[in-house]
């Protein structure tokens, strides 16, 4: 294919200069699309403590309607799953895809004891550690350590942001972050920083500056192999302006090419909904919805629906009560969305949070989060979970 | 020789201090290092200022603490009046923030300011109340290049850090052990060092350890556990003073954080037989910081090859330092504290109570090629399209809401609008001719062994006149990766 040979020699010509040789081109040459069964796993972020009460909603628990008179949803207005369970009612799109089997549920999903701060527990849910722990790596990241031990391939893991979050970060490797293809690393400088880079006369790793340069080596070749694959079959679909529609749709797009990336991150939010939430949520969930129905659609379409798993997750839920303000503050267990085409568990998972076993107003965990990752990381991703989340976990079965 | 004094100096500079300031650059190639290190000792000798940013309202309120009962006042407070608080509190800490990054470039006790700037992540600690930042911050400033003991005793009796590690809530009949826990794994021993019994027993001793509003100390007798407890195999009704003591009578202690001030300070790869020695002395002195620092920049090994242009810069290192020898006035101050966010580093707001973990860390791809901009945003060229991630423990969901706050991710303006003023580092090149330009630069900006191509930077200057020349150089030295390490 000719596009693909211009796409080697320009790539090509930028990597030479470092000692990194993008072994993952040669893997492609000559192919088509990537074959199927080519698992991706796509992370939804929720940032800030989703309020999961609000969002799977025990409709027909009268304790949820006494600690919330004025934030628990009307019955009426309740997206009905089963005889207890429904969703926010700006979820429609979620809805949808609980009707067509391709949306499961995973109830109580949480940590011992757990931190009520934002940026700590969500260290913890990034970096996959106890709460007693403090570790400096993420699980994702850490899954690139394992994956390509000695390789070239941060493009394994990208993130839809201008920053890269602790999750993404290994030892040795770390992903890409990034928001527009076009635009890496967008700066007037741009051309000096390649002709640097080629200058560099590497010792093998034995000066400190190798690892800058090693860096920036991957940065600039990932740029490139980044913007060549998101051209080569773009998302002609319709997706919402947001922000998060359009990082969906950045996302779609390079799924469809034969791209390496496993794992993709993307981030929505503010969930922190201490004063107004009804009105925050409504927001924040029907742009998810929106976005998320367009990408699914878009992978069906296009006969990806199979190979992608979509999983949701905030660093907390919220307290059972509501508070004076119209919100809620923060709290502990949460609920967790899995979407895909190849769910092997479908629907409600497993039971609802009992609210009438709190721990001083919070729910209890019945799931620890460590467990769904094994389960994605050994089922899906077909990684080694115990060298990764550093402990075995046993595996729960929805994929 | 010349030229390894100047290099040598550099070193010194960087590791003990935020880098060299252009006002030194004439200074740097005479005297000899041990010279140098006198004479940061003499300047970082006097007690520094406590650094008061704290917004009037605030003050006004702080004041009126004690006249209307504690909790009565609190309860007084409206919503709105509480947003308020909360909101200036988080400007004050803005201030603080910016304030204290001002000192790491223009203060000539840059010992003591780096000194201070370890113990900031040694001590590591998130409080939303300006007041007890402030007065962490002094603690940390005043005994920085004093005696560890001290610090230790005051620090963990700081309204701060009681409040970070929930002493608050550490009663006789309900021990939090949050503090004990930390005090023992990051301030003291390090992991490994005592038992889960220790931390239960630790915890007793330190119920009742709490702080009025003011942030003064308060020992709540009927909270405490006067009972005997056994911790590190010794037996007593101890009290956390004493615990506190135990834990420096250990001298595990002195080796933790003599190799932790080794890491910080010489080289991310941990020279054992070095270390034991330093811990030793430093354990003899009971715990004289000055005098360790003093056996570390003044031996000869601290500036071997090696450990020269070894570590990555942290963010506000890499911030200060650039500032330090292109002396700016900033028009847009929210600039730096956008850098801050999107690099990683944030003074006063700590990942977690292990601090910065530092070294490679600092580095992935997009924050590499943030830092090797920086040189063109200051300088215009560039402009900021680059989002910082937003901190939901500092906005308080409040993300739409516009109010001045330095965790949002955006930042306000584009350009940082920076002046540079250039004349006397120009000057200081006046007599070099245009042929060694470029190498002389390098020799002042780089600390690495091999630097970027001469012609390669020359491809890339304004050469319409020798400043011009100079300027653009020093850009272009600045946006490289050597740059990052120091």
């Amino acid at each position: 294919m000719v596009i693909k040979r211009r796409e080697f020699l320009q790539v090509g010509s930028l990597a030479t200069a470092s000692f990194l040789v993008p072994k993952f081109l040669k893997a492609f040459e000559g192919k088509n699309m990537v074959p199927l069964g080519n698992k991706v796993l796509v992370i939804l972020q929720m940032s800030g403590g989703n309020d999961g009460l609000n969002t799977v909603i025990p409709y027909r628990n009268d304790i949820y309607y006494k600690e919330r008179p004025r934030l628990g949803i009307e019955k009426s207005k309740v997206l009905s799953l089963t005889d207890e369970a429904g969703l926010h009612p700006a979820l429609s799109a979620f809805k949808e895809l609980y009707d067509d089997g391709s949306l499961g549920i995973m109830n109580g999903v949480g940590y011992p004891n757990p931190d009520r701060s934002h940026f700590r527990s969500m260290d913890i849910w990034h970096s996959g550690s106890d709460s007693k722990d403090y570790w400096t790596t993420g699980w994702l990241g850490r899954y690139l350590d394992a994956q390509c031990h000695g390789c070239d391939k941060p493009t394994y893991a990208l993130e839809l942001d201008d920053t890269l979050s602790l999750a993404m970060k290994g030892e040795e490797a770390k992903a890409i972050a990034m928001k527009d293809p076009k635009r890496l690393f967008g700066t007037a400088n741009q051309r000096f920083f390649k002709e640097v880079m080629q200058q560099h006369k590497d010792e093998l790793g034995e000066q400190p500056v190798d690892y800058l340069y090693k860096t920036l080596a991957e940065t600039v070749s990932s740029a490139d192999y980044i913007f060549e694959k998101s051209k080569f079959h773009p998302s002609k679909a319709e997706y919402p302006k947001t922000e998060l529609g359009q990082n969906l749709k950045t996302i779609a797009s390079l799924i469809f090419s034969d791209i390496n990336t496993k794992v993709y991150y993307v981030s929505h939010g503010s969930f922190d909904t201490h004063i107004n939430q009804q009105m925050q949520q409504q927001r924040l969930f029907t742009e998810m919805s929106d976005a998320v129905r367009s990408f699914t659609k878009d992978l069906k379409d296009n006969g990806r629906f199979d190979d992608v798993l979509v999983m949701t997750f905030s660093e907390f839920g919220r307290r059972v009560s509501q508070n004076a303000s119209g919100g809620t503050d923060h709290g502990t267990a949460n609920n967790m969305f899995l979407i895909g085409g190849n769910l092997k568990e479908k629907g409600l998972i497993n039971a609802m949070p009992d609210l009438t076993d709190l721990d001083e107003g919070d729910l209890k965990y019945k799931v620890d989060f460590k467990n769904v990752y094994a389960t994605v990381l050994k089922n899906w991703l077909a990684a080694d979970d115990m060298a990764i989340l550093k402990k075995k976990y046993d595996y729960l079965k929805f994929v | 020789m010349s030229l390894a004094n100047q290099v040598k100096n550099q070193h010194l500079m960087w590791r003990a201090g935020f880098g060299p300031a252009v006002e030194q650059l004439a200074d740097l190639p005479q005297f000899s290092h041990k010279e140098l290190y006198k004479a940061l000792q003499k300047a970082s000798s006097k007690k520094p200022e406590y650094i008061d940013v704290a917004d009037d309202f605030l003050k006004g309120l702080f004041a009126g603490i004690d006249e209307v009962g504690r909790q009565e006042r609190r309860k007084e407070m409206t919503e709105d009046e509480r947003k308020k608080v909360q909101q200036k509190n988080r400007e004050s800490i803005k201030s603080l923030n910016l304030n204290w990054l001002r000192v790491f470039v223009n203060t000539d006790a840059q010992l003591r300011e780096k000194m201070a700037f370890f113990w900031h992540g040694h001590f590591a600690c998130r409080n939303l109340n300006v007041f007890y930042q402030q007065g962490l911050l002094d603690v940390i400033r005043r005994n920085a290049l004093g005696s560890f003991r001290d610090m230790l005793h005051e620090v963990s009796k700081s309204a701060a850090m009681l409040n970070f590690l929930n002493n608050q809530q550490n009663r006789k009949d309900h021990p939090n052990e949050n503090f004990a826990r930390e005090v023992m794994e990051l301030f003291t021993l390090g992991r490994g060092n005592y038992t889960e019994n220790d931390i239960k027993e630790a915890a007793r001793a330190f119920t009742g350890w709490s702080a009025d509003l003011k942030g003064q100390f308060v020992f709540r007798r009927f909270q405490h556990d006067f009972g005997n407890k056994t911790f590190l195999d010794k037996t007593g009704n101890f009290d956390g003073d004493e615990v506190l003591d135990i834990l420096l009578s250990q001298k595990q202690t002195a080796k933790y954080i003599t190799q932790k001030i080794y890491k910080f300070f010489v080289s991310d790869t941990i020279d054992d037989e070095k270390v034991s020695w330093l811990a030793n002395r430093f354990f003899e002195s009971t715990y004289d910081i000055g005098k360790l620092m003093e056996d570390i920049f003044t031996s000869d090994w601290f500036y071997d090859e090696k450990n020269i242009g070894s570590k990555i810069k942290s963010p506000i290192e890499l911030l200060a330092g650039i500032q330090r020898m292109l002396p700016m006035e900033l028009a847009n101050q929210e600039a730096m504290t956008f850098l801050q966010r999107a690099l990683g580093q944030i003074l006063f707001y700590p990942p977690n109570v292990a601090g910065w973990p530092g070294g490679k860390t600092w580095i992935d791809s997009s924050s590499l090629m943030l830092r090797m901009r920086i040189p063109q945003l200051i300088n215009d060229v560039d402009e900021f399209n680059v989002k910082a991630k937003d901190d939901d423990d500092q906005m308080m969901g409040r993300k739409n809401q516009d109010d001045g706050d330095m965790m949002k991710g955006i930042a306000k303006r584009s350009v940082i609008r920076a002046t540079i003023d250039w004349k006397q580092y120009i000057s200081h090149f006046d007599k070099i001719n245009k042929d060694q330009l470029i190498g002389s630069l390098a020799t002042n900006l780089l600390q690495t062994k091999t630097g970027v191509s001469n012609d390669l930077i020359k491809q890339y200057v304004d050469a319409t006149s020798k400043e011009s020349f100079i300027r653009s150089a020093t850009l272009q030295l600045m946006s490289t990766p050597e740059y990052q390490l120091c």
